[in-house]
């Protein structure tokens, strides 16, 4: 079976937003005929954008896994913990299936999500076409897990307000999940900022 | 602004062009749990739609149901040596709110509150006209924000949050689950057979009242 034509040689392109097939248009202040969103050939600035976005992250990535996220309080003891000093205190307090949940969540898909937006970004800029396919999978899989380091912001949110036993016990948020929150939020703007056709563009070779 | 050559694109009908390589396939009938990937690049195409427009209103109205229910019980239920400290949603967000992390709070409210809440009643306003295969007053504007909205909402990440919570709470505290946890966990199951709909489809099954 033969590969079927892209939009931009039939003369078309679709809506961002409700997918309508319209006729190819380089005008930068085109609307869609049917849901009046702006139409564009490909996201604008995309790589500018979302190489910017993915280097704040990855500066607010430093003090959120260097500054406690979360206080613990009680009568006797004062303990802060990094998200990676939580993790091993989830282990070791007998549930290493969740301590694991938590790693993949906290620091494998933040990780991910940097080594795999730079492998896009810069194949991109030099118009590789080597193993399109697999970047693509790459950027669906982003896309996917994107979300899901928020886990630890809400474990805290949960926390905080749960453990407020005067001076018996209580958890208070620290610095470390706002900077970490800031780095979700940016991660996933980068992602959606990157436009994945781009990974089908202008290929030096078919 | 007008495009040029519209009059000639009313073929274009039939074809959906996919979103993550560009490339253009006639549109296919699908059958019960079908779902067509773009040959090129492996994404999804379409899915088969396989809940009509009054079964999504009926999953809408329960899910507005539930989340309502979510939000005004508690989660979970602390005791230590006699006390017991319980919290909702919006007890957590508080929470953060005045231990000085007002941005983690402001992001917990959107993402686990006003962003899905307007998800669901954008929802209901649009899917109460497609009924009747009418375009709701303010249709696009309203089909543009649930595209926007969509990857920003969390419930589902929240459901873990709340799990991981209870596991570590458990270590020093009784811990009892309250109702909202429930309620949150329903939510979860709800807004997952949603996502497994596109919403752009009520473009195809719907008509403007002037046309
Ligand atoms: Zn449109
Ligand atoms: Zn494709």
């Amino acid at each position: 079976m033969s590969a079927p034509p892209r939009a931009r040689e039939l003369g078309m392109m679709s809506c961002h937003i409700c997918r309508l097939v319209t006729a190819y248009s380089d005008d930068p202040h085109a609307h869609c005929p049917r849901c009046h969103s702006a139409l564009h050939v490909r996201k604008q600035g995309s790589i500018a954008r979302s190489w910017a976005l993915l280097l704040a992250a990855a500066m607010f990535y430093i003090p959120a896994n260097v500054f406690p996220i979360m206080r613990t309080q009680s009568l006797s003891s004062k303990d802060d913990n990094t998200i990676l000093s939580g993790i091993f205190e989830l282990w070791r307090a007998g549930s290493p299936g969740l301590a694991v949940i938590v790693f993949t969540a906290s620091i494998v898909v933040p990780m991910l999500k940097f080594i795999i937006m730079t492998i896009l970004l810069v194949s991109v800029q030099r118009s590789s076409g080597l193993v399109s396919k697999q970047r693509a999978r790459l950027y669906r899989f982003v896309e996917l897990i994107g979300y899901w380091s928020m886990l630890d912001v809400f474990v805290v949110a949960i926390l905080s307000a749960l453990v407020h036993f005067q001076i018996l016990s209580r958890v208070e948020p620290l610095p470390g999940v706002v900077y970490f929150g800031v780095v979700v939020v940016l991660t996933m703007l980068s992602a959606m900022s990157f436009d994945p056709r781009l990974i089908w563009d202008n290929r030096k070779s078919q | 602004m007008a495009l040029k050559r519209r009059d000639g694109m009313h073929h274009a009908q039939n074809l959906i062009i996919c979103e993550h390589c560009d490339s253009v396939y006639q549109k296919r009938k699908l059958s019960r749990g079908q779902v067509a990937d773009c040959t090129v690049c492996g994404a999804v195409l379409e899915r088969h739609q396989w809940i009509g427009v009054d079964g999504q209103f009926a999953l809408i109205i329960a899910a507005l149901i539930v989340f309502v229910i979510a939000n005004v019980s508690p989660i979970v239920t602390l005791k230590l040596s006699g006390m017991a400290e319980t919290t909702t949603l919006w007890g957590a967000v508080i929470a953060m709110w005045n231990d000085g992390a007002q941005l983690v709070a402001a992001l917990t409210a959107l993402t686990l509150f006003f962003f899905p809440l307007s998800q669901l009643v954008i929802f209901c306003w649009v899917l109460w006209f497609a009924r009747e295969g009418r375009r709701a007053p303010g249709f696009a504007q309203a089909m543009t924000a649930l595209v926007r909205v969509k990857p920003w909402s969390m419930i589902e990440v929240f459901m873990l949050g709340t799990l991981v919570a209870v596991v570590k709470a458990h270590t020093y505290f009784d811990v009892v689950p309250g109702p909202g946890i429930w309620a949150f966990g329903f939510l979860t199951v709800l807004i997952t057979v949603f996502s497994s709909h596109d919403t752009r489809h009520l473009w195809d099954v719907t008509k403007d009242a002037k046309a």
